[in-house]
């Protein structure tokens, strides 16, 4: 998949629970945009990454359409994984298939069509810049914990399935370096879509599309003015980063943590 | 009329998978459904009750429900007809994964749901060997890669395989495989339909009601605890 071949992705409205039509006109995305989709639970936010990816045409519950450089998609972005320009990382934690690290990644890379040596340690590597325990490579993917199970799938998006657009579903329910992941994945120059409900992630993307009764109600474009909010939010994470390591290594919480 | 048979291991998806198909193209076709399963089932009268359609089911009891199916086709393709159905689904138990249901002049679709282990494709080989399309259901439960790797392992087993990727209950991915139903012929000539494959060797002395232990106490095709290679000749 050669990413320079998407320009854009369009979405174009589908209707709200009551069948009312989508409040924008088209949302698009392009290489590097950032995109946080917020609401509360049941307000469709699933539903609508999940529309990007099968690259919904008037053919789902949410009646949206999605386009590729203006037009409908060809089937082989759909259906054929190796073409697939979008990677969908679930809210799941847990990896069910019952095979070890590397036999599982080097079963997707066969399935991608990658020819290139190591990047199976590429990928865990990279998943380990993430996680706070180190994922090995002979170790059961059953029995990875749900961060690391989070980390490898964002790694594996970005080095394996290299697509140009990434749907990541409550990254930051995982306990993982969400600030690292999100700033590795901007280095790659993917477009990426967060389903958040984490303020720092929410303030680190461009826009914010936020969704009410199963459809878009609002699209946010905050251009720099939420700059003091973003400081603030950096600020507290930091705190509550150092005090989760601390109580993570088993100390006790006194006036040092906040310092 | 079009014949389409669904197989599948238990509680993967089936009949979620048939309520799409009703629901996405029973304003346009008639659609008949019959259910084969050993003890109890009732997809027939859920179906009847949800979509006002002609349903049957029937048990398979102490015969395998392969087998079954393989007796009563015939009069069940009658019986749709009789209906003026354009089209009959044939669900099946889909217990043992020894045999496969499908028949000639029939669309064969496998049903397997992706929070299944990895190594579930290659059990359930001669299913999914000698079925047109595979739907992968559950696919919101998992990641990419794995849906990747799992659609992997099913190419392992058949490579020409139409794979479909859905979440039965939402509808999505469904697109593919109405298309595919679409398109598919009608049956020709039911008097010619067979099965796509062998089913199990001989008659197992178990079926004609042995109830004795031990290798010594059987006949046919038997096999002990050691070199206990594997058997499979059908196709």
């Amino acid at each position: 998949m050669n990413s320079e071949t998407i320009r854009e992705i369009t979405i174009l409205p589908g209707r709200n629970r009551s069948g009312e039509t989508e409040n924008f006109d088209e949302i698009v995305i392009r290489p590097g945009d950032t995109i946080s989709i917020v609401g509360p639970t049941g307000s469709g936010k699933s539903a609508f990454i999940n529309d990007i990816e099968i690259f919904a045409a008037n053919d789902t519950v949410t009646r949206r359409t999605i386009l590729i450089n203006g037009e409908q998609p060809p089937e082989e972005y759909i259906r054929d994984p190796a073409k697939k320009p979008v990677a969908l990382i679930t809210q799941n934690t847990k990896c069910l298939a019952d095979l070890k690290v590397r036999e599982f990644l080097e079963m997707h890379i066969k399935s991608r069509g990658i020819i290139e040596a190591e990047i199976a340690g590429k990928t865990i590597d990279l998943a380990n810049e993430f996680t706070g325990e180190k994922i090995r490579p002979d170790v059961k993917m059953t029995a990875l914990s749900g961060g690391q199970t989070r980390s490898l799938m964002v790694a594996d998006a970005i080095m394996i399935s290299n697509t140009p657009l990434i749907l990541l579903d409550e990254v930051e329910n995982a306990g993982i370096f969400k600030d690292r992941v999100i700033e590795t994945l901007k280095k790659y120059k993917k477009a990426l879509i967060f389903v958040t409900h984490d303020p720092m992630v929410s303030l680190m993307s461009d826009r914010r599309i936020v969704m009410k009764d199963g459809a878009v109600h609002k699209v946010l474009e905050p251009n720099g003015s939420e700059k003091k909010a973003l400081e603030k939010v950096i600020e507290l994470d930091r705190i509550m980063y150092r005090m989760r390591e601390q109580i993570r290594a088993g100390e006790m919480m006194c006036d040092r943590a906040f310092t | 009329m079009k014949l389409i048979v669904i197989a599948g291991p238990p509680s993967c998806g089936k009949t979620a998978v048939v309520k799409q198909i009703i629901t996405n193209l029973g304003d346009s076709q008639k659609i008949a459904y019959l259910k084969i399963d050993v003890t109890r089932a009732f997809e027939d009268e859920e179906l009847k009750q949800e979509f006002g359609i002609p349903t049957k089911k029937v048990y398979s009891g102490d015969l395998c429900p392969d087998h079954a199916s393989v007796m009563v086709m015939k009069d069940a393709i009658g019986w749709a007809k009789e209906e003026q159905a354009d089209i009959l689904i044939v669900e099946s138990a889909g217990l043992c994964l020894r045999c496969s249901p499908y028949t000639t002049q029939s669309l064969g679709i496998v049903v397997t749901s992706a929070v299944n282990g990895i190594n579930t494709p290659l059990k359930m080989a001669p299913m999914i060997a000698l079925a047109d399309m595979a739907v992968v259901t559950r696919i919101d439960l998992v990641s990419q890669a794995e849906k990747e790797v799992f659609r992997e392992r099913i190419r392992e087993v058949n490579g020409d395989l139409d794979i479909i990727e859905a979440n039965a209950v939402q509808g999505t991915g469904m697109r593919y495989l109405l298309r595919a139903i679409e398109e598919y012929p009608e049956i020709n000539n039911p008097d010619t339909i067979t099965l796509r494959g062998a089913p199990p060797l001989g008659v197992c002395t178990i079926c004609i009601g042995k109830t004795d232990i031990g290798w010594q106490n059987h006949f046919g095709v038997i096999r002990k605890l050691d070199g206990a290679d594997y058997l499979y000749r059908g196709d």
